[in-house]
């Protein structure tokens, strides 16, 4: 087929109209969703103590950090599904949520602390965290890379990891009311391997299915 | 220059209006200034310019179906070129290997055989073949025919709406097929 032809067939195909890139990631987020609140609801379930558990600033806090995680990430891997956009200019985006950590970690540096540091950091559910981040991110990386696949992102990797932080700040958004740790200090530890992990595995799986 | 992209810009955005014919001009337009960025980066590459072809129309099909990630308000020319630089890329890339194994081999045996300077491309044409039936009946018939969609659906006793999604089909399988084998 020559180059003209070709070309006309395409022309032909112009009516075709196909979906804004964030219509499809939304749509496919929102079908991902139910699966990980069906571990969330079968293998955790929220902590007892949710109630007074509210009036504590720091398991707010934690929301606020993954929610500061997930919804600029998600802008961003938006914005990289056009193929001119650059990282540059957008990607401090990312540092609210380390940033409000900083902040956290900081006013309970101020306070009486209730425990030694160590134990706040270590904590009693790193195990859990480490396991139900990744577990309840699984299908929302999965919507969030078959969103993304609609896209044209010049960087596959960099997009996939994107689709990481996403699946992750959403799974942690979860998993904060599940656990009964609070300190900054686990969080910035145990849910930040996570969401590593998480980024890790999206760059690896986006450099592949991302191409277009 | 700047004339020349502020036109396509123009072109496309009557194009996303459903003006077919301002797309079909934008496409010719941008055809050369693609063969010959595809030419430069084969040259670049110690590759032989002949594969030149194929590029530019795996660059045209991207064009095609990633045209909704264009935003309207922007120019068109870094977004097109953008798109054209990754396939270029991912093209040499992808050849590299092949080719270089090819001369390799063949150097000795190739000496007297001038590059083919021609429109045509192979690698579209090869895949072409392996569409389903139906796809491919309404490519040919559209593409090299010239037919258009109307007269294809009185053709193949087809509604124009399965046309148009066979053509669609066709489209978007050809650029799977060329990306990933």
């Amino acid at each position: 087929m020559d180059t003209d032809q070709l070309i006309r067939s395409l022309a032909a195909d112009n009516a075709h109209r196909a979906p804004r890139v964030g219509a499809v990631l939304t749509m496919a987020l929102l079908v991902a969703a139910p699966l990980s609140i069906l571990i969330f609801a079968t293998f955790l379930g929220m902590r007892a103590d949710v109630m007074s558990a509210m009036r504590n600033p720091f398991f707010d806090m934690k929301f606020a950090v993954t929610l500061s995680l997930a919804i600029p990430a998600i802008i961003i891997s938006l914005h990289l599904s056009r193929p001119e956009a650059l990282l540059r200019g957008w990607g401090w985006l990312l540092l609210l949520p380390v940033g409000l950590l900083a902040v956290a970690i900081g006013s309970e540096a101020m306070m009486a602390p209730a425990m030694p540091m160590t134990m706040r950091l270590m904590g009693k559910n790193s195990r859990t965290c480490l396991l139900a981040i990744p577990a309840m991110s699984l299908p929302l990386l999965a919507g969030a890379l078959f969103g993304l696949r609609h896209g044209a992102p010049s960087r596959p990797a960099l997009a996939g990891a994107l689709a990481g932080l996403v699946s992750a700040g959403l799974a942690a958004t979860l998993y904060a009311s599940h656990c009964t740790d609070d300190s900054p200090l686990f969080v910035a530890t145990w849910y930040t391997i996570a969401t590593a992990l998480v980024t890790v595995i999206g760059a690896a799986v986006g450099s592949r299915v991302l191409r277009y | 220059m700047r004339g020349r992209e502020d036109e396509w810009t123009g072109l496309m955005r009557s194009a996303m209006a459903g003006d077919d014919a301002a797309y079909h001009r934008l496409l010719k337009a941008v055809t050369p200034v693609l063969r010959a960025a595809a030419r430069r980066g084969l040259a670049r590459a110690g590759q032989p310019p002949d594969q030149a072809e194929d590029i530019v129309q795996e660059i045209l099909l991207a064009v095609h179906l990633k045209r909704h990630t264009w935003d309207s308000e922007a120019p068109f020319a870094p977004w097109l070129f953008a798109i054209a630089r990754n396939k270029l890329i991912d093209a040499l890339r992808r050849r590299g290997r092949r080719v270089f194994v090819n001369i390799d081999d063949f150097a000795e045996t190739l000496p007297g055989e001038a590059p083919q300077e021609t429109a045509s491309a192979g690698e579209v044409a090869a895949q072409l073949g392996t569409l389903p039936q139906r796809q491919r009946d309404v490519l040919q018939s559209i593409a090299v025919e010239a037919a258009s969609i109307k007269d294809t659906a009185a053709k193949f006793s087809m509604s124009e709406g399965a046309v148009r999604v066979a053509l669609h089909r066709g489209l978007a399988a050809l650029t799977a097929k060329l990306r990933d084998h």
